[in-house]
Parts: structure tokens; C-alpha cells; sequence
């Protein structure tokens, strides 16, 4: 392989790593407080066509990406409502999100713009180089010469380490996700947290989703989340729900995602199909040798009810 | 947490049922109507479509409505036994996979051997795919939800992958496989129409499903180990793990089955997207049947009709079909609410 192909194939890497170190983001922190929240793949189709929506709309394809953020949110506001307002199962109501978010974003996307679908051209977000860093042999193009949703992603994951285990609001919401009677003794609003960190969940997804229309492609397909909120939280696992880890397993999805460039460069002949398979298949395989080790939050999954309200 | 069927009487749970399917209506209509769409328009095109004759229901809906039962029974009993098995869909895809190749490689058995040989690879098949996850859960404690959904993306890309090479049909223009042979299709069931004896299948599946899980000594651990796999190791001394694997692979055969019934009794052949993603309604299926494998027929055919009108509902009033992900999901969330609704009033 040539330094150009290198760079390719860490650029590309890098690329398709970003919506998933979002959405992966987000989801870390809502299962740390103890909601596991399915539903991100709604989220994730939401804030794509949401951002598409809105980069038109606003001609600004920055703008779009806000949009893309709140149409996130808006999808995990209604898990919220079920899984924590009333204290439903986590998993069901997460899948019937997914379901539901693919099946109005496909409507809405086809009433908007006629049944079969005419292919839309959306103002993208432009790659933007850090001035000098991007000069860096290798590592400069492939991270530094992103869009800037990816440099959101670099940013966040340190800061929500930081906030997870250097703040005193990091500490209570881990304190929900281990401990909810523990801490709602100690004067912790589990539900209000819970809703929070589901709802944070939820922008990211949307960013995340708006990144694949606005930065990956320039247009909306349906569907075009293609699974990716489910392996968001597979990366979740793999990251052990911890933030720079989260980050650097959703690169590693990135980079599985991208072997086909690289496979390609060496010119290997295997059908397309394979390498779609192939993310998948390794990421099962990380769960497998991983997960051994590492812990959930001991209270993921299950809803919390209290007397007086929380 | 979990909806469980409700031992205490039969009606409670068709009442829920029939609340929530009324909610989802009301809601669904409510919808539309947002959508800038008539609601009572999009009723009549839905109604037409699904029931409008004796031949649109026959071939359409009781048609599309064995898939869905197929793999809503699947669903029901995993979650009896508190397997989140969310991969339905996956082994489906296994199954007809499966199907198509002995029906295309053992296409001189007579149709006596052939048809049996073609449904039972296709559970196997279906079986295989969910002994991935069963194993990850059992033996390294990996959480079955995200397994069995990545599973789903390796099948629907390994059949992807089947009709563009290895069983690509030998003209080599599309990507699907050839036809299977006479000998694996399955029998009409009613003259004249395009229901096959799959139909059967399904509800005969459904019934023995339901008097197994009431009243065998495996089907009593499968509901101990959900209502409580603590209780049911510790006080019910039951060996939770085989139950939970054994559970496992019977809902991956039961919907690899679906996939096989699917190819041998009305595409005979595999298709890329043969699948509209049935292994996801199916949990709409499975849980507003309240889980009672025999409620998972009224409910499969209910989704059948959705489906089937959904399609009219796009023709002749523009509705786009999409809008079936939306109804499956208002219903999920409505039996979820009345579930929990109920559960509030019960408490003592």
C-alpha cells in the first residue's frame, strides 16, 4: 500500500467512524445513567432527514446540522415519555422508536418529495483543515482534514470523560446508573437525570444523522441510517462506556467499515456484499473476546419507580 | 418490566389488545391527517386493499400474513422466556437461504421428500443463525439485543451477497436465484387462490406452541425462567441456561422457518429484499398477541391486512406505504402504555 493509499484508508476510516462516535457519544452516556436506548437509530434517521430538511430550508448546510440535532432529540423526547416518564421496557420501547422513526422519516421524506423519490442536492458541510495539524504526515489528512462534526467528536470525548469522573454532576449520574434507590437517597433526581442523559443522547444521534446526509453523501436516502444507531451501541461495549475508548472503538468500526478501500487497493477481488458483512462479523467478534472484562452499569435497562416523585 | 400474558383471565389481555389497536387508530388517523392525508380516504384504500374481496384476502392478506404470524410466534416464545431475540429477521433470511439452496440442489427428490427436506433445512438454518447469540449470552454473558440485531445486517447481506454470486440465477441479469424445483413448492390450499399450505403450517405451529407452553414441563421452565431466572434457578432449581439456549434456538428455527415457507410457497426463488422487514414486525405481532402464541394468529393476520392495505393505500390514495413503520410502532407503544396502565391499577 502507497502513502496515498494510506491516507485514503485512514481518511475514509475516519469519516465513516465519526456518526458512529456520535451517536456511540450520547448513547455512552445514557447507559450510564442507566438507560439503554435503542431507539438511537431513530434518532440517527430523524436528524439525517431533519438536517437535509433544514440545510434546504435555510440553505446552510451549518443550520441543517442544528436541525438534524433537534429532530434527534425530538425522537428520543418520545422514548423518554415511555421508558422513564412511564417507566415501560427499555428495550421494546427503543425498538418500536427505531421502527417507528424509519417509517415516518420514509413518509414524510416521500410525501415531501413524491413517491419514488427524487434525488436530493443539499448544501454539504464543507471539510475544514486545522491549521497545522493537518500538515502531520498521515494522521494530519486522515483527522485533521474533516468535516467539522468529526473535530466534535474529538472534542467531546475527553470533555464527557471529564464530566463523568471529575465532576460532581458526572458522579450523580453514574451514581443512577449503579444505584438509583442509592441515590435517590442521597437527594439525586433519578428520573430527571435519566431524561437528560437520554435526551443528550438523542442530539447527538440527530448531529450524527445530519453529518451522513450533509457530509458523507450531500443527499437523504430512506433507510440510509442503515443500522448504524444499533451499532452505535455495540460500540458502546466495545468502549466500555467509557467516552475516549467509545471514541477510539467507533474509529476501529470505521476502519472495518473502510477495509474495502483498502482491501480493493490490493487489489482483492471479493464481492461488495463481503465487505458489507464484515463490520458486522468483527464487531460480534469484539463482543465475544471483550465483554468478558468489561461491566454494564449495573442498573442499564432497568426502569426505576419511587414513591414520591424523582 | 416485561408485558407478560396475564394468567388470570383471557379476557384482560383482548382487552388490551383491542384498546390498543383502537389507540393506534385514533392516533394513526390523527396522524395522517397532520400529514395533509384523508384519513377516511386512506381507511377505505386500507380497507379495499386488505378485505376488499374474496381474492385480495385470500391471496394478499392471508398470503402476507403467514410470514408474520411465522415469525411473531418465534418472537412470542422467546420473550416468554426472556430472550430479547430482536433477530428474527436475520434468521428468516438464514432459512430461505437454506430453502432455496435444497430446493435448487435436491430439485430431482420427489415433492414428498423434497418439501419436508426444504422446511426442516430451513429451520436448521434458522437455528444456526440464533445459536451465535444463544451462545454469547450463555457462555460469556454478552446481552442478546445487539448480537441478534447485528446478526440481522450479516444475513440480509449474506443473501444480498448469494443472489449477486454464488446462487445467482444462471441468465446472470438479476440478482435472484433461479427458480426452485416444482418438487419444493408447497401445495395450493384453496383452488383458485395464491394461499399455500403454509397457512396451515403457521396456525398449526401456533396451536401446538400454545398447548406446549401451558402445559409441559419444558413450557412451564420457559415462563419460570422469564418471570424470574433468579426464582426459577434458585427456588425452581430449573437449569436456566438450557432453557434459555434451548428457547433460543427454537425461536431462530421457528423464524428461519417463515424464510423457508416464504421461498417454497410464494417466490420460489431468493430475492435480495425478500423480506420488508417482517422480522420486526413481528415484535408488534408478538406483543400484542400479549405473547399467547395462539393470539399471535389474530395478530399476525391483523398486521397481514396492514400490510396488504398499505400497499393499496399507496396506489390509490398516495399514501406512502412507509406509514405501516409508524402504525407498528404507535401499537407497540400503545400495549406498552395499557400494559403499564394496567399494572398501576393491579397494585394492591
Amino acid at each position: 500500500m502507497s502513502y496515498a493509499e494510506a491516507v485514503i484508508f485512514l481518511e475514509a476510516a475516519v469519516r465513516l467512524g465519526v456518526p458512529l462516535a456520535l451517536a456511540a457519544l450520547g448513547e455512552a452516556i445514557a447507559e450510564r445513567s442507566g438507560v439503554i436506548n435503542i431507539g438511537v437509530e431513530g434518532s440517527i434517521i430523524a436528524g439525517a432527514l431533519g438536517g437535509a430538511l433544514g440545510a434546504l430550508a435555510f440553505e446552510s448546510a451549518g443550520l441543517g446540522v442544528a436541525t438534524g440535532a433537534l429532530s434527534g432529540l425530538a425522537v428520543a423526547l418520545v422514548f423518554v415519555a415511555f421508558a422513564i416518564g412511564l417507566g415501560v421496557d427499555q428495550i421494546i420501547t427503543g425498538t418500536a422508536i427505531t421502527i417507528g422513526g424509519l417509517g415516518i422519516t420514509g413518509a414524510i421524506y416521500r410525501a415531501q418529495f413524491g413517491v419514488t423519490g427524487t434525488e436530493l442536492s443539499l448544501p454539504t458541510l464543507s471539510v475544514v483543515g486545522i491549521p497545522g495539524l493537518d500538515r502531520i504526515p498521515l494522521i494530519g489528512p486522515a483527522l485533521f482534514d474533516q468535516a467539522p462534526t468529526a473535530y466534535l467528536a474529538y472534542v467531546l470525548a475527553p470533555l464527557l470523560w471529564w464530566y463523568l469522573y471529575r465532576t460532581r454532576s458526572g458522579l450523580s449520574l453514574r451514581a443512577v446508573g449503579e444505584e438509583p434507590d442509592a441515590a435517590r437517597a442521597a437527594g439525586i433526581r433519578v428520573r430527571r437525570v435519566r431524561a437528560l442523559a437520554t435526551a443528550f443522547g438523542g442530539l447527538l444521534a440527530g448531529v450524527a444523522g445530519a453529518h451522513l446526509a450533509l457530509a458523507h453523501t450531500g443527499t437523504f436516502a430512506e433507510g440510509m441510517s442503515a443500522g448504524r444507531g444499533f451499532i452505535a451501541i455495540a460500540v458502546v461495549v466495545l468502549g466500555r462506556w467509557n467516552p475516549p475508548l467509545v471514541l477510539a472503538a467507533a474509529l476501529f468500526f470505521g476502519a472495518a467499515s473502510a477495509l474495502q478501500f483498502f482491501l480493493q487497493a490490493l487489489g482483492l477481488d471479493l464481492p461488495y456484499q463481503v465487505f458489507l458483512m464484515l463490520p458486522y462479523i468483527l464487531t460480534l467478534a469484539a463482543l465475544a473476546g471483550w465483554v468478558g472484562r468489561a461491566r454494564a452499569p449495573a442498573a442499564l435497562a432497568l426502569p426505576w419507580e419511587s414513591d414520591r416523585t424523582g | 418490566m416485561t408485558p407478560r400474558p396475564s394468567r388470570r383471565s383471557v379476557g384482560e389481555p383482548v382487552l388490551v389488545a383491542l384498546a390498543a389497536v383502537a389507540i393506534t387508530a385514533v392516533v394513526g388517523a390523527g396522524l395522517l391527517w397532520l400529514g395533509g392525508f384523508d384519513p377516511i380516504e386512506a381507511a377505505g384504500a386500507l380497507y379495499q386493499g386488505a378485505v376488499g374481496s374474496w381474492t385480495t384476502f385470500t391471496s394478499i392478506t392471508l398470503v402476507r400474513s403467514v410470514p408474520l404470524i411465522l415469525t411473531g410466534l418465534a418472537v412470542a416464545l422467546a420473550f416468554q422466556a426472556g430472550v430479547w431475540n430482536i433477530g428474527a429477521e436475520g434468521q428468516l433470511y438464514a432459512g430461505a437461504i437454506a430453502a432455496t439452496w435444497v430446493g435448487l440442489t435436491f430439485g430431482q427428490l420427489p415433492a414428498l421428500l423434497l418439501i419436508p427436506l426444504v422446511l426442516v433445512s430451513s429451520s436448521l438454518a434458522g437455528a444456526a443463525w440464533a445459536l451465535v447469540p444463544a451462545v454469547m449470552r450463555v457462555q460469556a454473558g454478552v446481552g442478546e439485543v445487539i448480537t441478534t440485531i447485528l446478526m440481522n445486517f450479516v444475513g440480509i447481506h449474506l443473501a444480498a451477497w448469494m443472489v449477486h454470486g454464488p446462487m445467482q440465477e444462471a441468465r446472470g441479469v438479476f440478482p435472484q436465484s433461479d427458480a426452485i424445483s416444482e418438487a419444493g413448492r408447497l401445495f395450493a390450499l384453496l383452488p383458485g387462490s395464491r394461499l399455500h399450505s403454509g397457512f396451515a403450517i403457521a396456525l398449526l405451529l401456533c396451536v401446538v406452541a400454545a398447548w406446549a407452553i401451558r402445559h409441559t414441563t419444558f413450557g412451564f421452565h420457559v415462563r419460570a425462567t422469564g418471570a424470574s431466572p433468579e426464582a426459577a434457578r434458585v427456588a425452581g432449581r430449573i437449569d436456566t441456561g438450557r432453557v434459555i439456549l434451548l428457547t433460543f434456538l427454537i425461536s431462530g428455527a421457528v423464524a428461519g422457518l417463515a424464510g423457508g415457507v416464504e421461498v417454497s410457497g410464494v417466490t420460489f426463488a431468493l430475492y435480495e429484499k425478500l423480506s420488508p422487514g417482517w422480522g420486526y414486525t413481528a415484535i408488534a405481532v408478538a406483543l400484542l398477541a400479549g405473547l399467547h402464541p395462539g393470539g399471535v394468529i389474530l395478530t399476525g393476520l391483523l398486521f397481514g391486512a396492514l400490510q396488504a392495505g398499505a400497499a393499496a393505500m399507496q396506489r390509490d390514495a398516495g399514501i406512502p406505504a412507509a406509514w405501516v413503520g409508524v402504525v407498528e410502532a404507535l401499537t407497540i407503544l400503545a400495549v406498552l402504555g395499557l400494559d403499564r396502565a394496567r399494572r398501576v391499577r393491579q397494585r394492591p
